[in-house]
C-alpha cells in the first residue's frame, strides 16, 4: 500500500470575480496502489470538481488551488500546460458516466483504444492496433481482434464502458479517476463493471478514486469512503467503520434514505430538504438547515474534521467536537 | 367483509404487444416486437411494479395504456371499459382516469408554465370547474404534495428536482384519477430526496385509494412501495407475484440475477465482519458486500 497521489487542501471556487464562491474547500484525496478510494456525494457537493480539480481539468470560469497536489515525487500544481498534459491519459487516466458521450462515433474502438499509445508511447500504428486487441481481451471483450475494428454504435453501453477502460488502462497509469462509471448502465452490467475494475485493481495496483453518488456502489468495491457534502468532505474512513458506524448525521441520513431489497422500511426516513442551493450557504456546517440535530454554532462556524476513532474522521460540532474546542480553526 | 371483497380491477391488461416498424429500406418493413403477450391487472388501492431492465419493454407497456404506443394485439380495460385500438382515441378515452408521472421532471413540465398554471391545466381542459373553484382545489394539491402557496408562482426552473416531481405529482392527482402511472419517478433525483417522493406517494395512496403502475429498474425503491411486482425480459412478463415473495424467493433464472446484481449497503455486515476489507478478494459477488 503506497501512496501514489497526495492532494491536500484542495479549494475550487466559480463565479465572477466580484463574488467568487468555493464549490470545494478543505478537501483532501490520497490515493494507494491497490486500492479503491470513494467519493460519494450528491448533488452539489463537490464531488466532480474534486476529482477534476486532481487532473488540472476544471471547466472554464473555476479555478483551482491546493496547498499539495503531488503524483508520486512529480508536482502536479508545479507542472506547465504542456507537461501535465504528457501525465493525462498516461499516469493518471479517467473515465466518465456516458460512454457514448466519451467516445468518438466515426472512429473505431481499436483506433481509440491505442490512442493514447501512439500519443504518449509514440507506438506506431499496427503495434498499437496490436496491443489494443490485447487490452480489449483484458476487459473480457470477446474475439478482440474483430471487435477492435467495430464503431461504438455497434455496442451495447457495457462494452461501450469496458472500451473506456481499456483505453483508460492502456498506458499502464498508476491513477484510475472513475467518475459514475456504472450510473447509466444496468444494474446486471453495472455489478460486471464494478468487479472488473476491482480486478484491474488489484492485478495492476492501481490506485483509483471513484466518484459516485451510489452508497451501495461504494460499499460494494471500494477499500476507503470520503462523503462529501456542500463541497467539503463530512466523513471518511475504510469503509466498513464508516458504513458500520457512520457518525456524521449526513452519512446517518444518506444511509437511513436508500430503499433496500432487503426488506421493507416504509416511511423510509428521508432527510428533509435538497442537496441542491447549499452552494448559497457559504458558512458554518453546510448540512446544518437539514439537519435534525443542529445546535446554534453549526450555522455559525464550519466544524473541522476530527478523528473519532483511527483513521476515521468526521466534521460535526455534535457528534464529533473537537478535543479543544477553543484551538478548532476558524472556518473561511 | 363484503367491503373487502369488493375490490375493483382498475386496469386489466390482456396478451398486450406491442410492436414497433423498423426502417430497415422500403420493401423490408420488418417490426421490432417491444412487449410480447403481456397479461397485467391492478385492483383499486394497490401497487404494481414493472421491473426490468432497459429494453425490457416496461416503458413500452405504460406508453400502450395511455395510447402513445400502437397496439398490435390484445386488449386493455381500464374501470371495465376495453380501451380502442387506435392510439389516439385511446388518450381521449383514459385521461380522465390514468395519469402519468414520468422520469424527468425538467422534461415533463412547461418552462414557461407557473407551478399553479401547471397543475390548473389537466382541471382546464378535462374538467368543468369554475376559476375559484379551481383556485382552490390547488391550494389543496399544494397541500397535499408538501408545497406551499409560495410555489404558486414560481417557474420550474427555480424549483429543485424534488419540488418539480412534487408538482408533476400534483398535476397527475389533480383530476382525481383511478391509475397513476409512474416511469422511473425518482431515478433523477438525488437519493435523500428519493426517499421523500417515495413517502409522499405511499402517503397519498393511502389518503386518496389511488392504483399506480410503477416502472422501475431499482429493486429497492420497488421493495418498499410495491405489494405486487411483475418482472420483464425481453418483452415478456417472465415471474409475478407478491413483492415479497418474488424478491424473497424468486422463481425466474431472469430475477435471481437480477436480484444478484443489486449492491446493497449491508451495515451489519460492515462492522462485523473484517473481511469485508476484502483483502486480495478479487471477483467479489458484489450481492454479498
Amino acid at each position: 500500500m503506497v501512496l501514489v497521489l497526495e492532494a491536500r487542501g484542495l479549494r475550487v471556487e466559480v463565479g465572477p470575480s466580484h463574488s467568487r464562491r468555493d464549490v470545494v474547500r478543505d478537501v483532501s484525496v490520497l490515493l494507494y496502489s491497490g486500492e479503491i478510494t470513494a467519493l460519494v456525494g450528491e448533488t452539489g457537493s463537490g464531488k466532480t470538481m474534486t476529482a477534476l480539480s486532481l487532473l488540472r481539468l476544471l471547466p472554464p470560469g473555476a479555478t483551482g488551488k491546493s496547498s499539495t497536489l503531488r503524483l508520486g515525487d512529480v508536482d502536479l500544481a508545479a507542472l506547465p500546460e504542456a507537461e501535465i498534459g504528457r501525465i493525462r491519459g498516461s499516469r493518471i487516466s479517467m473515465i466518465f458516466q456516458d460512454p457514448l458521450a466519451a467516445l468518438n462515433p466515426v472512429r473505431s474502438v481499436g483506433f481509440q483504444i491505442s490512442e493514447p499509445l501512439r500519443a504518449h508511447r509514440r507506438m506506431n500504428g499496427r503495434d498499437a492496433t496490436k496491443r489494443a486487441a490485447e487490452l480489449l481481451a483484458q476487459v473480457g471483450i470477446p474475439d478482440p481482434v474483430y471487435n477492435v475494428k467495430r464503431y461504438p454504435h455497434e455496442l451495447s453501453g457495457g462494452m461501450r464502458q469496458r472500451v473506456l477502460i481499456a483505453a483508460a488502462l492502456a498506458c499502464d497509469p498508476d491513477i484510475l479517476i472513475a467518475d459514475e462509471p456504472t450510473t447509466a448502465l444496468d444494474v446486471t452490467v453495472q455489478a460486471q463493471i464494478l468487479r472488473l475494475v476491482r480486478a484491474e485493481t488489484e492485478r495492476r495496483g492501481l490506485a483509483v478514486l471513484l466518484v459516485t453518488h451510489d452508497l451501495a456502489v461504494a460499499s460494494t468495491i471500494a477499500d476507503r469512503i470520503q462523503v462529501m457534502y456542500g463541497g467539503t468532505i463530512v466523513e471518511r474512513g475504510k469503509t466498513r467503520d464508516v458504513l458500520g458506524g457512520p457518525n456524521h448525521p449526513y452519512t446517518r441520513g444518506l444511509l437511513d434514505s436508500v430503499p433496500t431489497v432487503r426488506k421493507k422500511l416504509t416511511p423510509l426516513r428521508a432527510i428533509p430538504g435538497s442537496p441542491e442551493g447549499v452552494a448559497a450557504i457559504q458558512r458554518g456546517c453546510r448540512f446544518a438547515p437539514r439537519c435534525a440535530h443542529a445546535i446554534e454554532r453549526c450555522a455559525a462556524v464550519e466544524p473541522p474534521l476530527v478523528e473519532v476513532a483511527p483513521g476515521h474522521e468526521s466534521r460535526c460540532w455534535v457528534f464529533a467536537p473537537p478535543k479543544d474546542v477553543a484551538s478548532a480553526p476558524e472556518s473561511s | 367483509m363484503t367491503e373487502m371483497e369488493r375490490v375493483s380491477t382498475v386496469l386489466a391488461i390482456r396478451g398486450l404487444t406491442v410492436e414497433y416498424p423498423v426502417r430497415a429500406g422500403i420493401l423490408n418493413s420488418r417490426r421490432h416486437r417491444a412487449v410480447n403477450a403481456v397479461d397485467l391487472s391492478i385492483q383499486a388501492g394497490q401497487t404494481v411494479a414493472l421491473v426490468g431492465e432497459s429494453g425490457s419493454g416496461k416503458t413500452s407497456v405504460a406508453r400502450a395504456i395511455v395510447g402513445l404506443a400502437p397496439l398490435s394485439a390484445g386488449s386493455i380495460e381500464v374501470n371495465g371499459q376495453a380501451l380502442d385500438r387506435h392510439g389516439n382515441a385511446r388518450l381521449r378515452q383514459v385521461r380522465r382516469t390514468v395519469q402519468m408521472v414520468f422520469q424527468q421532471p425538467g422534461g415533463s413540465l412547461d418552462p414557461r408554465m407557473s407551478v399553479s398554471q401547471t397543475i390548473a391545466e389537466p382541471l382546464q381542459y378535462l374538467t368543468k370547474m369554475p376559476a375559484n373553484a379551481m383556485r382552490t382545489r390547488v391550494s389543496e394539491l399544494l397541500e397535499l404534495v408538501g408545497l406551499g402557496e409560495q410555489h404558486r408562482g414560481r417557474r420550474p426552473r427555480e424549483l429543485s428536482g424534488g419540488q418539480r416531481q412534487r408538482v408533476a405529482i400534483a398535476r397527475a392527482i389533480a383530476i382525481s384519477p383511478s391509475l397513476v402511472i409512474c416511469d422511473e419517478p425518482t431515478s433523477s433525483l438525488d437519493v435523500s430526496v428519493q426517499a421523500q417522493i417515495i413517502n409522499l406517494l405511499s402517503r397519498l395512496q393511502q389518503e386518496l385509494h389511488l392504483a399506480y403502475l410503477f416502472i422501475s429498474h431499482d429493486l429497492g425503491v420497488v421493495r418498499q412501495i410495491a405489494e405486487v411486482t411483475a418482472v420483464m425480459h425481453l418483452g415478456e412478463i417472465v415471474e409475478t407475484g407478491p413483492t415479497d415473495r418474488v424478491l424473497d424467493s424468486p422463481r425466474h433464472e431472469y430475477t435471481r440475477s437480477l436480484l444478484a446484481a443489486v449492491p446493497a449497503v449491508d451495515r451489519d455486515a460492515a462492522t462485523s465482519d473484517p473481511a469485508v476489507d476484502r483483502d486480495g478478494a478479487s471477483g467479489d459477488d458484489p450481492s454479498l458486500a
